[in-house]
């Protein structure tokens, strides 16, 4: 049987991570909560907007209201990456070898590990920026679709267009595939792996309810999991062209109550569902079977995180109920 | 539902109005003066704004067409994020302001507040306040479609820098701010000095407070608001004195003696309707003319309905809900008024006039 250990905390959750086996609990209030031997906490930011994890150096990345985009490391020490005064830091995410994306108005910046930093100016404001997961590659949402940018290399970009507002963005573990969530109840897809001079193969992943939040891939890539609707709905991506003409999953469905975050396992082909009620099921892709992780709690679930082995998920909610499930018991 | 997305919404005012009409000073006003209430700012830049606030967020002003193939359906993808990111903590503020730069179109702001749900759910767009520059409307006018585009748009009028023009110039201003607007309320105002009470929590965008609040609003008697005056025109245009300082109530307004307005208002004025007739037709109306509309709000007696019914609509979104009941002695009649561009006087009269129900009808409803 699951167990849950709660954590209280005040308010809305930003995002949850581990580090090595810490659960980390980053509070849109500027809090960074950790579970390591008892509840520590650190004050790093006025005002939390973003926090992914850095795979590469197991420390955290997160950007504030109050401009600055902060490394945090297992022990809790925080270092100052970047800091610009007055600027709403949204998005930032993780590349490869040390490299930290992040974002306001309409540049995006890259600071690598010795310290340069190369800017990617768009015309519309960067909504969503990700790392490519082989090469120096970033990808940065945008309104009518994404540019590709090479970090070492100045060049023209690589430009996906796709009519509309696009919110967010990621890249497939295998690199072939794009994907942005929109403003309108889409995700729009884009092929990367097309021949030089062939026309560029667009998929739209549409019939949502509402807005896509969070997305989340398989191991290796094979599905997409997405936010959205009463349902997690889970795209197939095994297949050479993607989702194209293909139906989608639809896992945890529930009468009247909307998936709010998807977190697939880092092993096997299930994925924890987090919906607007605070309730957690987990799903098996195979056979759709449902275990019950959490029952609903007092906000929607606004993040999910599991460990390395997949025996334990760290999750958050929008009224700061969080806590850590061992699937295993 | 749970407890967070049960909380009250939060409302959120517009500041509208042309460079130098006297925003930031409002602004300002409003961020310094003790009227215990904190507020979450908006604005393009921070430029002349010299208090120091962690809740004043600047945002580049980002239009978004939406795709449905509207042109209209516009909405301003900034305040999506910076509205989403602020309501992630509701309990450090009591309301949002949203400044706008001069030349900004109001409607994409407002239709933020009806278009996007997550916007939607947690907030509430609470007036569209327009501050005017008493002196250089007549020029603004002139030059830019923006400013008239401000006025027609506002719910709150604040007809500003009135020490800087004669009382006659300033009637004339506010006659023209009238013909543009009929529906507003209009303060005249010096280095922008108002009550605060008349510009924040006004729920003047939720056309059933604004009922409760004012209820002579769409009172206005029918005037041709769109007298049209030739190139000689020099006949005596009539102006009412005004001789305090708010205005209210609206029931005065006389033709513009300014030649620049594109914005009219067409106000009809019907008996009992008969709702499967009304409905296709503000339908069809809206989705042919929604270019062309700014805002429309009305009041509607439906045949054998014991309550009011309040409409409102911002280009092709229209929402009407049940009001209260009528009132024993209350006349039942209905009152719609459109202001826009290229209305068709004629045609909205006549086939809003062919909304109305038939007394045979009565029995069917």
């Amino acid at each position: 049987m699951p167990t849950v250990a709660p954590l209280d905390l005040e308010g809305h959750v930003a995002g949850v991570a581990f580090l090595g086996d810490v659960p980390f609990f980053a509070e849109s209030s500027g809090l960074i909560h950790r579970l390591d031997h008892g509840h520590k906490t650190v004050e790093a930011h006025g005002g939390l907007l973003s926090c992914v994890r850095d795979d590469a150096t197991d420390t955290l990345l997160t950007g504030g209201e109050d401009g600055k985009v902060l490394r945090v490391a297992l022990d809790g020490t925080t270092t100052e990456i970047a800091s610009v005064p007055r600027k709403w830091i949204s998005q930032v995410a993780a590349g490869p070898q040390g490299a930290v994306g992040y974002a306001y108005g309409k540049t995006a910046h890259v600071r690598l590990a010795d310290g340069t930093v190369k800017d990617f100016a768009e015309e519309r404001t960067v909504e969503g920026i990700a790392f490519a997961p082989k090469g120096m590659r970033i990808a940065l949402a945008r309104y009518n679709g994404v540019s590709l940018h090479w970090v070492a290399m100045a060049g023209q970009p690589t430009e996906l267009e796709w009519k509309g507002a696009h919110t967010g963005v990621t890249f497939s573990p295998d690199g072939r595939f794009v994907v942005t969530t929109m403003q309108e109840n889409a995700l729009h897809g884009w092929k990367l792996d097309t021949k030089p001079g062939a026309e560029t193969r667009h998929m739209r992943m549409t019939g949502y309810p509402a807005k896509v939040k969070s997305t989340s891939w398989s191991a290796k890539g094979k599905w997409l999991a997405s936010s959205g609707a009463p349902a997690a709905i889970v795209w197939p991506f095994h297949a050479k062209d993607g989702p194209m003409g293909k139906a989608p999953l639809e896992l945890g469905t529930r009468a009247n109550m909307m998936v709010t975050q998807v977190s697939c396992h880092p092993i096997e082909e299930i994925a924890a569902i987090g919906y607007a009620d605070g309730m957690i099921l987990v799903v098996r892709f195979a056979d759709s079977k449902e275990v019950l992780l959490r029952r609903p709690g007092k906000g929607a679930i606004t993040a999910m995180a599991w460990n390395r082995n997949g025996r334990q998920l760290a999750f958050g909610s929008e009224a700061g109920d969080c806590g850590v499930i061992d699937i295993a018991g | 539902m749970t407890e967070a997305s049960k909380a009250k919404p939060i409302p959120v005012t517009v500041l509208t109005g042309y460079l130098g009409a006297g925003k930031t000073t409002l602004l300002n006003r409003i961020l310094s003066e003790n009227h215990g209430r904190k507020y979450a700012v908006i604005v393009n830049e921070f430029g002349e704004i010299g208090i120091d606030n962690d809740l004043i967020v600047e945002s580049d002003e980002e239009i978004y067409e939406m795709n449905n193939g509207c042109v209209c359906c516009t909405v301003r993808g900034d305040l999506i994020r910076v509205v989403e990111g602020l309501m992630r903590r509701p309990g450090r503020f009591d309301g949002i302001i949203v400044e706008t730069t001069g030349l900004a179109d109001p409607v994409p702001v407002a239709q933020t507040f009806f278009m996007d749900d997550d916007v939607r759910a947690k907030t509430e767009l609470d007036a569209v306040v327009a501050l005017v520059d008493a002196k250089h409307l007549p020029l603004r006018l002139k030059d830019s479609r923006e400013a008239e585009d401000q006025i027609a748009f506002a719910d709150v009028v604040l007809l500003n820098k009135t020490d800087l023009v004669t009382p006659e110039e300033l009637a004339k201003v506010e006659a023209t701010v009238r013909v543009i607007n009929p529906s507003a309320r209009i303060h005249r105002t010096e280095r922008s000095e108002i009550d605060l009470t008349k510009v924040l929590d006004q729920g003047a965008f939720n056309l059933e407070r604004a009922l409760e609040n004012d209820p002579h609003f769409l009172d206005q008697d029918d005037h041709d608001h769109d007298h049209e005056c030739g190139p000689d025109c020099n006949h005596d245009h009539h102006h009412h004195d005004h001789d305090h300082h708010d205005h209210d109530h609206h029931h005065d307004h006389a033709p513009s003696p300014i030649h620049d307005v594109t914005v009219q208002s067409v106000s009809l004025r019907g008996g009992e309707m008969n709702p499967d007739r009304f409905f296709p037709w503000i339908q069809k109306i809206t989705q042919t003319e929604g270019p062309n509309i700014l805002r429309l709000k009305g009041i509607i007696a439906f045949k054998g309905d014991e309550e009011r019914y309040v409409v409102q609509g911002v280009h092709m979104i229209i929402e009407g809900d049940h009001q209260r009941p009528w009132k024993d002695g209350e006349k039942r009649e209905s009152r719609l008024v459109f202001i826009g561009r290229e209305l068709d006087r004629e045609k909205l009269e006549r086939t809003f006039k062919a909304c109305e129900a038939a007394p045979a009808e009565a029995a069917a409803h």
